[in-house]
């Protein structure tokens, strides 16, 4: 029950623009924590947008301008004093394609570990493999994790990219469509760990794929246009949805 | 289509077969260790020692992009990964002129501006006297040339990377600057490689600027305040001159072949470079 979990991201009056475009208009909502929040909506809606000014990756775009408030366990991220990388590492990010670093497998894991300092050889094995199993792809790399990160193929990449941003120990997973370039066995591979990860971390997935979203949302948020049309438990968006464009969603009128 | 590509794929063939037809000349009247491993440039007498010219020219090239080489990296990276876009499109124009600029010119500028900042502040910092006539200035002169060239490749280069990649990385908690370290400069390495690589090979056979400046003193050169005679600036000086000393027209299109060739295996090597960097990343 929503009600009883705690709220990890609160967000008040969001408003994102980049350059004369209006991306996000007048957002409102909650992330529970510990649960899956799917962002639902039809694609240009500004889901994607509203993934990135969670971990301020927002701030790379030129002309942006943001406005309102966004808290992390209750401290608002906007506020300048907050330390950015370490904002970041709080948040795993997940994207589209997978985005595997120019290195080797066992780097690609070790790296959020090695540039925060970690750099003994004994404890980078250990985790590296821990989070490799914890991404399930440990029996498939572990004969050859010197081998480049590119040799993989893209399904594997995209649970490299997993373990990668598990190794940093987040609080919170950012999946921004996670399974959009990949096979329908890759795909279930990857929601199947969000749904085992749910557990122990705060996971918000964007996607356009209804499916997808009634098989591992818990909590949805229907963007449309930039503006936030419904959000609530995921039972009640799909048995019992309130707005009429919302009802046109589900119905498959538009995409 | 087809009569016009294979013109375009033979002319470098002819090309070396000339030259190694007229130059063979030379081969058959010396040995080839005495054309390539003396010093004693005496036309008249028929001593033809091209190692002073082969030194001066890959001493020049190599100083030239030691000189081009970061100072490109880092104006790319800079306009890449921080500049805002406005400065991008004020710094394309300004980019495109100075490749556009006329050797000539750069020579001529070369010879009011640099040779005598070499002549008059650099040199006496190190308490030598010099003309300013030298490998220094030569370097100088050829690394803003091929400064255009290289960094418009590096640019293209690196906006060939995927933002994901950044994104990816600063969501492990990495700075901007970890991020353009370890991933950006790692993920270009083929791509920079190659725009270096294209530096050298201009940088090489670069004539009229080169020649300007550096001297051209057939001596083998024993430092940077020295004159240079780099092998275009021996064919563009001498040719024409030529015609009355028996083996001298051989003896320049021996310079053009080992030019050519030079350029042949070094794009070639790096060719292969770029292909294990690639593979490896």
């Amino acid at each position: 029950m929503l009600h009883m979990t705690k709220e990890k991201i609160h967000i008040e009056n969001l408003e994102v623009s980049i350059g004369k475009e209006h991306i996000l208009k007048n957002i409102n909502c909650t992330i529970p924590e510990k649960k899956i929040t799917v962002i639902l909506g039809p694609s240009g809606c500004g889901k994607t947008t509203l993934l990135k000014s969670m971990n301020r990756l927002t701030d790379l775009y030129s002309d942006v301008k943001i406005n309102g408030k966004i808290e992390l366990n209750g401290k608002n991220i906007y506020n300048g004093i907050s330390d950015i990388n370490d904002l970041r590492r709080k948040m795993g990010l997940l994207s589209q394609r997978p985005a595997p670093l120019p290195m080797n497998i066992f780097n690609n894991v070790a790296y959020g570990l090695k540039i925060s300092g970690r750099r003994k050889k004994r404890y980078l094995r250990l985790r590296v493999e821990h989070y490799l199993k914890q991404a399930n792809l440990w029996d498939e790399v572990k004969d050859r994790l010197y081998s480049p990160a590119n040799s993989l193929s893209i399904g594997q990449q995209q649970r490299l990219c997993l373990a990668r941003g598990l190794a940093v120990d987040p609080e919170l997973i950012l999946a921004d469509e996670p399974t959009s370039s990949l096979d329908p066995i890759s795909s279930q591979a990857i929601e199947n760990r969000l749904m085992e990860l749910k557990n122990h971390y705060t996971i918000i997935v964007v996607t356009h794929a209804l499916r997808q979203a009634r098989r591992i949302a818990d909590y949805i948020i229907f963007l449309y246009l930039g503006e936030i049309i419904e959000q609530c438990e995921a039972s009640e968006f799909f048995n019992n949805p309130k707005n009429e464009i919302t009802k046109a969603y589900l119905r498959g009128s538009f995409n | 289509m087809i009569v016009t590509l294979s013109l375009v794929i033979l002319t470098p063939i002819v090309m070396c077969i000339c030259l190694s037809v007229k130059s063979s000349l030379l081969f058959e009247s010396l040995p080839v260790g005495k054309i390539f491993f003396t010093s004693a440039w005496e036309p008249s007498k028929g001593n033809f020692g091209f190692l002073p010219f082969i030194l001066s020219s890959i001493f020049i090239t190599f100083l030239a992009v030691l000189i081009a080489g970061p100072v490109c990296l880092f104006s790319a990276l800079y306009l890449t990964q921080y500049a805002r876009v406005r400065l991008v499109r004020i710094m394309q124009p300004v980019i495109d002129i100075l490749a556009g600029i006329p050797s000539v010119v750069y020579g001529v500028w070369g010879i009011i501006v640099i040779v005598p900042f070499v002549s008059n502040v650099v040199a006496p910092l190190f308490h030598i006297q010099t003309t300013g006539y030298t490998l220094i200035a030569g370097g100088i002169v050829l690394a803003v040339m091929i400064t255009p060239f290289i960094l418009n490749i590096l640019i293209e280069i690196l906006r060939t990377i995927p933002s994901e990649l950044s994104e990816a990385t600063l969501s492990l908690g990495a700075t901007k600057w970890e991020v353009i370290k370890h991933v950006i400069v790692r993920k270009a390495k083929p791509g920079i490689v190659s725009a270096f690589g294209l530096g050298v090979s201009r940088a090489f056979g670069e004539t009229i600027a080169v020649l300007m400046v550096a001297g051209n003193v057939a001596k083998i050169p024993g430092g940077l305040f020295d004159p240079v005679y780099p092998l275009p600036a021996l064919i563009a000086n001498n040719y024409g001159e030529m015609m009355s000393i028996p083996l001298y027209d051989s003896a320049l299109m021996m310079a053009a072949l080992i030019l050519f060739v030079s350029i042949l295996v070094f794009n070639f090597f790096s060719r292969i470079s770029i292909y294990h960097l690639e593979r490896n990343l």
